[in-house]
């Protein structure tokens, strides 16, 4: 079994964002960059089955130089092999799903894994559409995976819920938090993630169809009241004001 | 035509697609396009309703291919319902169906896909969209270049306006079976309360509930106000046996109620980027100092176990929540 997974480079969850002079793009200065947690349960995923079912296991992402970070940690992690496809990698999910699928397209992968969503760009979108590219089956938002013969079945969270995804492989599946824990890498897998090499390729040329064309910080929310008295008082003033003040009942 | 795809649940239009035609209708008066309401599955009695939130035509696809969701066939009904109608905007909610399926028509489309947007408008004669990135941290604007634009809304920001339309009908075919994935069986929880991306009202505990039995008391408020229960990831991930489903924050939910009530929550930047859309922020906290009273617009310092059932019984009291 071949499986690929698609890590993407995101700014850490504690970053405070700021807009560069452009007016339109992220300011970099000061940001820690992460693998996108989600493609870490995803990555997670795959080396589980490539421990309990073998199979050979490539990490794959999309950007500069910067994201090989990403991937020397899926070397140390357990991938076989590594591949950064450089090009633009932080803007439309369907120029990025354009890139992955004409480097994947003839490479005989039974399962492409990778998260729900990348953190910070939260477009949800690639999976989907590189699953369609490629003409494939998907299963989004994947909290439990099975592998039968040449077949998936996964549960998917979905509003109040969850529901059972089965198909047929090649399939493009996405990883939610809960699918696994992910693991730490071992000083050996370190080690042995640095004789590995990164191949490098240019990004296939593509036709772009969304771009952001502004970023700009959220309004700032009008200064609060504190409510005053005992637990009670407070109690009966909170749900006056918002009754009277907020109409919110 | 401006497209929107619907969804039914109990033979009524689920209250984010009510929105997202809404808003539709909103586009297509701005625009001078009509507005087509797009149905799928083995029946859709109730697309009929479609006409009073302004829908020119409403376009039912039923079939028994169609009972269970698939993501390839209702792709398919999408993709040939644009191209038939030959539609150049196509939105839906942003629900676990919208998003798992509108960005896989817009690949077959070669359209560009906006994902949960909060804001729409149409200039020279295209889509725009505002959506919050990094969790919310910041709003970008999305341009589009394909001949197409395709968006999702997100629940609870647009409102559903009712407003007369045509509402002539016509039946699409649905796609042949065959699908390269389906959906067998659905696991529902117990509960039947709405979900956290699409709930009015949500009370929300972290670390300072000290313990996952201690949320009885965030649920006894969240059943008086009419609301559901969320929860920090400080709490999801401290082994108390919350589930991640609860979890509100950038590696959780974000969501945009009308009320979000923190209780015992200090204001990590992860939980704040997932819930600063709220309306109405309410912080309770016995930490003067918890950046959470920041953002909130009404605060109260204090021992949450004793304010949150002082909170419910004058709910209670007050008849909140029975309307």
């Amino acid at each position: 079994m071949k499986i690929l997974v698609a890590l993407k480079q995101v700014p850490d969850t504690e970053t405070k964002i700021k807009v560069a002079a452009d007016g339109k793009s992220l300011d970099p200065a000061d940001v820690k960059w992460i693998t996108s947690p989600y493609d870490e349960y995803a990555l997670e995923e795959a080396i589980r089955l490539k421990e309990g079912k073998g199979a050979e296991v490539v990490a794959l992402s999309v950007g500069s130089d910067a994201s090989k970070d990403v991937l020397k940690n899926a070397l140390a992690l357990g991938a076989d092999s590594a591949v950064l496809l450089k090009g633009e990698g932080q803007g439309d999910p369907y120029a990025v799903a354009q890139v992955i699928a004409a480097y994947a397209k003839d490479k005989g992968f039974d399962l492409i894994l990778c998260g729900n969503k990348g953190l910070g760009g939260d477009n949800a979108a690639m999976g989907p559409m590189l699953a369609e590219l490629l003409g494939v089956a998907q299963a989004n938002v994947i909290v439990k995976l099975e592998l039968g013969d040449g077949t998936f079945k996964a549960e998917r969270e979905i509003e109040g819920g969850s529901e059972i995804v089965e198909g047929a492989l090649p399939a493009v599946i996405t990883a939610q938090k809960g699918l696994n824990e992910p693991r730490y890498a071992s000083l050996k897998g370190i080690m042995a993630a640095k004789k590995k090499t990164i191949e490098e390729l240019d990004a296939a040329a593509v036709t772009t169809a969304a771009q952001v064309s502004a970023l700009a910080l959220p309004p700032e929310r009008p200064a609060g009241r504190l409510l005053q008295g005992d637990a009670a008082q407070q109690a009966q003033a909170l749900l006056q004001a918002l009754k009277d003040e907020a109409k919110v009942f | 035509m401006i497209l929107v795809f619907c969804e039914l649940k109990d033979g009524q239009i689920r209250k984010p697609s009510a929105e997202a035609l809404s808003e539709g209708r909103r586009l297509a008066d701005a625009s001078g396009k009509k507005l087509g309401a797009l149905f799928a599955g083995a029946s859709c009695a109730g697309a009929a309703e479609a006409a009073k939130f302004g829908a020119d035509v409403i376009l039912t696809a039923e079939g028994p291919s169609l009972a269970s969701y698939s993501s390839d066939a209702f792709a398919t009904v999408l993709a040939d319902a644009v191209k038939a109608k030959g539609a150049t905007v196509l939105l839906a909610a942003a629900t676990a169906v919208g998003k798992d399926v509108l960005p896989r028509a817009a690949a077959r489309l070669g359209a560009g896909y906006a994902s949960d947007v909060t804001g729409l408008s149409m200039v020279d004669g295209k889509l725009q969209a505002v959506r919050p990135v990094y969790a919310g941290k910041a709003f970008a604007t999305t341009s589009f270049a394909s001949a197409v634009q395709t968006a999702t809304t997100r629940p609870n920001v647009f409102p559903a306006a009712e407003k007369a339309g045509a509402g002539a009908t016509e039946a699409l075919a649905a796609p042949a079976g065959d699908f390269k994935s389906v959906v067998k069986e659905i696991l529902a929880k117990a509960s039947g309360k709405v979900d956290l991306s699409e709930a009015n009202v949500i009370v929300s505990g972290g670390r300072g509930m000290k313990d996952g039995a201690n949320f009885k008391i965030l649920e006894e408020l969240a059943d008086a106000l009419g609301g559901v229960v969320g929860a920090s990831r400080a709490a999801v991930d401290a082994g108390w046996g919350l589930p991640h489903s609860m979890q509100v924050g950038q590696t959780g939910k974000v969501v945009s109620p009308t009320l979000y009530i923190a209780c015992g929550i200090s204001g990590a930047i992860q939980h704040i980027a997932g819930m600063s859309g709220s309306k109405f922020i309410v912080a309770i906290n016995k930490d003067p100092e918890a950046p959470i009273f920041k953002l909130a617009n009404y605060g109260i310092v204090g021992d949450l176990f004793e304010v949150v059932p002082e909170l419910t019984k004058a709910a209670k009291a007050m008849g909140i929540g029975s309307n």
